[in-house]
C-alpha cells in the first residue's frame, strides 16, 4: 500500500522539457534586465528593482498555497522573517557564508515552518485556516522579539560589503541580481506545477476536498506541497533582506505591508496563473514606489488595500482573467 | 468464492445517535446490488464509511483482498472503489475535461504499470465524456451544466478511476423519467463491462430494474437482503415505508 501511496505523481511536477524553453526564456529576459540595469546605473532603480522582484517571488510563494490550492495564508510576514532573521543568525556565526547559502538555508528553515504548519493546520479549511496563519505570525513575532541574539526588539545591524562579490559594483546590484534569480526559480516552479499533475491535484483540493479524495488525490500530501513550497520562497524572498536594510527589527521584519502585498499583488495580477503575480508585483510594487516618491511613504498600503478590494469586487479574476475572457 | 466487498458488524454514531448499528452486507464481483432505506437510515453514512470519508467505530470493510480500515479515502480509491456523491461535486474551475483529468492522473496513473500522458490521456478523457454523451461540452465549465449533466459528469469521473465496485449514490434524484432510463442505461452498460455496481436510490422503478439483489437499510440496520421482487413483498420492509 505504501509504495501505491508513494507514488504520487510528482515525477509529472518536474519542468520536463517542455518546460525548458520557458526556463531560457526567463533566464534571457531576467539577463537583459540585469544588463538595462547596468547600463543605465542608477542605484536608485536597482533599489527600487529589488523591492519590486522581492514582491514577485513573495506574490508567487503566496500564490501557490493561496491561488492554486485555496489555502489563504495571512501568515506571510512569519515566513518572510524566518528567511530574513535566519541570515541575521548566520551573519552573526559565519559572516564569511556566502548570500545564496543562506537564502538556501532560510528558505529551508521558513519551509519546515511551513510544512509544520500545514500538518498543524490540515483539518481546517477557510477562515479557520487564516485565522491560524495570523496567529503564527504573532507567535513567530514574540519569539523573535524575545530572542536577544538577533537583537529582541531592539533589532540587529547587518554590515552590507561595499562592493559587491562577483560582477563588481555597489553590493545592491549584488542583491538585485539574486532576487532576479530568485524570481526565474519560483516562476519556473509555479509554471512547472500549473501544468503538472501537482497543478490538477491542487486545483481538485481548492474546488472541492472530498471529491479531490475521492478521485484518488492525496489531499493531505499535496496540502504539505503546497504549504512548505510557499513557505520556502516566502523565507528565500526574506532571507536578503537584513543586507538590503542594514537594520532589521521586528516592527520592519514583520511590517504588515508585506503580508498586505503579498496577498493583494496575486490577487490584483489574478491567482489563476504563474502571471499574475509578476503583474500584479509590478503595477502595485512601481505604483507605491511612484507615490512614495511624489507623495508621501505613508500612502503605500493604502494604495495596495484599496486596489485589493476594488479587484476583488470588479474583477475576481484579476487583471489576467480579464484578458482570458476577452480571449474567449 | 469470496465476495468483492465484505462489510462486517460496521457500526458508527453521530454522538448519541447510532447511524449505523452492526451491519453486514457482501458484495459479489459483477452482482448489481440496489441500497434503499427510508431518509436517515444510515446509507449515505454506509456509503461514506465503506468509502473512507468517514471512519466506522466498529466492525471491518473487505474489498477484495484488502482490508480497507484505516486507509484514507483516496487510497480507497486507487485500490478500486469509487463513489459518486449524492450532490453532484464537480471541480468548478475546472473544464470537464480536466474534471475527468484528476481521476486518471492520480487513481488510474497512481497505480503499478500504469501511466497515461499527453495525447493518450487526452483521448481516454474524451473517450469517457464520450460514454455518458458529455463529449461536445468538453471544454465547458461545471457552471454551464443541466442537473442531468452534472450528474454524468459525476458518474464520468467516478467511471474515470477504472473501478472494480462504483457506488452510485441518489445519482437520479430529481431527474425526469427518460432521463432516468438513461442513467440505468449507463450504469448496466459499466456492469456489463465487468464493473460490480451498488445503487443507491429512491426512485422504486429504477432500482427494481437495475437491481438483481436488493438490501434494505432501516434506522441503521439491515433489515432485509434477497432478489428483489421478495424483498419488497417482505412484511417488515413494507411496514418501514408504509407503516402498520
Amino acid at each position: 500500500m505504501a509504495s501505491l501511496a508513494d507514488k504520487t505523481s510528482l515525477d509529472g511536477a518536474l519542468p520536463g522539457l517542455r518546460g525548458l524553453p520557458f526556463v531560457l526564456l526567463l533566464i534571457a529576459v531576467a539577463a537583459a534586465i540585469f544588463a538595462a540595469g547596468r547600463w543605465f546605473g542608477s542605484s536608485y532603480a536597482f533599489f527600487v528593482g529589488y523591492v519590486v522582484l522581492q514582491y514577485i517571488v513573495l506574490g508567487s510563494a503566496w500564490n501557490i498555497l493561496g491561488g492554486y490550492t485555496g489555502y489563504v495564508n495571512f501568515g506571510v510576514t512569519a515566513f518572510f522573517a524566518i528567511g530574513a532573521y535566519s541570515t541575521v543568525v548566520l551573519n552573526k556565526l559565519m559572516p564569511a557564508l556566502p548570500l545564496p547559502v543562506m537564502i538556501l538555508v532560510g528558505g529551508v528553515m521558513a519551509g519546515l515552518v511551513g510544512l509544520g504548519t500545514g500538518y498543524l493546520t490540515l483539518r481546517l479549511r477557510g477562515v479557520f485556516f487564516s485565522i491560524a496563519t495570523l496567529a503564527l505570525a504573532v507567535v513567530v513575532q514574540t519569539l523573535i522579539t524575545n530572542w536577544d541574539f538577533v537583537g529582541g526588539a531592539r533589532g540587529a545591524y547587518v554590515m552590507r560589503p561595499k562592493v559587491a562579490p562577483l560582477i563588481g559594483g555597489e553590493y545592491v546590484q549584488y542583491l538585485f541580481l539574486i532576487m532576479l534569480g530568485l524570481v526565474v526559480v519560483v516562476l519556473a516552479t509555479a509554471r512547472a506545477i500549473e501544468r503538472s499533475a501537482l497543478g490538477y491535484g491542487f486545483a481538485a483540493i481548492r474546488d472541492d476536498e472530498a471529491a479531490a479524495e475521492a478521485s484518488g488525490v492525496p489531499t493531505l500530501r499535496l496540502k504539505l506541497i503546497a504549504t512548505g513550497l510557499s513557505g520556502g520562497f516566502m523565507g528565500m524572498a526574506g532571507a536578503p533582506l537584513p543586507f538590503y536594510v542594514t537594520y532589521l527589527d521586528p516592527a520592519s521584519g514583520f511590517s504588515l505591508n508585506y503580508a498586505v502585498n503579498a496577498i493583494a499583488m496575486p490577487l490584483i495580477g489574478g491567482t489563476s496563473s504563474w502571471l499574475g503575480p509578476v503583474i500584479g508585483a509590478v503595477l502595485v510594487g512601481g505604483l507605491q514606489e511612484y507615490l512614495r516618491v511624489t507623495i508621501s511613504s505613508a500612502v503605500n498600503v493604502l494604495v495596495a488595500g484599496v486596489l485589493m478590494v476594488a479587484f476583488v469586487i470588479l474583477a475576481p479574476q484579476g487583471i489576467v482573467g480579464l484578458f482570458q475572457r476577452k480571449k474567449r | 468464492m469470496t465476495a468483492l466487498l465484505q462489510v462486517e458488524g460496521l457500526g458508527k454514531r453521530f454522538g448519541g445517535f447510532v447511524a449505523l448499528d452492526s451491519v453486514d452486507l457482501d458484495v459479489q464481483r459483477g452482482e448489481r446490488l440496489g441500497l434503499i432505506g427510508p431518509n436517515g437510515s444510515g446509507k449515505s453514512t454506509l456509503v461514506n464509511c465503506i468509502c473512507g470519508t468517514l471512519r466506522n467505530e466498529s466492525g471491518r470493510v473487505r474489498f477484495g483482498e484488502a482490508v480497507l480500515d484505516g486507509l484514507s479515502a483516496h487510497q480507497r480509491t486507487r485500490l478500486g472503489l469509487a463513489r459518486s456523491f449524492q450532490l453532484p461535486r464537480p471541480f468548478g474551475s475546472l473544464s470537464l475535461i480536466e474534471n475527468i483529468r484528476v481521476p486518471i492522473l492520480y487513481a488510474v496513473n497512481a497505480r503499478a504499470g500504469g501511466g497515461l500522458t499527453g495525447a493518450a490521456l487526452a483521448t481516454r478523457c474524451r473517450e469517457l465524456l464520450g460514454q455518458v454523451g458529455l463529449a461536445g461540452k468538453a471544454d465547458l465549465r461545471p457552471r454551464d451544466l443541466t442537473q442531468i449533466e452534472m450528474r454524468k459528469l459525476e458518474l464520468a469521473r467516478a467511471m474515470a478511476t477504472e473501478p472494480q465496485l462504483l457506488i452510485a449514490d441518489e445519482a437520479m434524484a430529481g431527474l425526469s423519467h427518460t432521463e432516468v432510463d438513461e442513467i440505468i442505461a449507463l450504469l448496466i452498460r459499466l456492469n456489463e463491462q465487468g464493473v460490480t455496481v451498488i445503487m443507491i436510490e429512491h426512485i422504486m422503478r429504477a432500482v427494481m430494474a437495475f437491481s438483481q439483489r436488493l438490501a434494505v437499510l432501516v434506522a441503521g440496520r439491515k433489515i432485509a437482503d434477497g432478489p428483489p421482487q421478495e424483498v419488497v413483498r417482505n412484511p417488515d420492509v413494507v411496514k418501514a415505508y408504509l407503516g402498520e
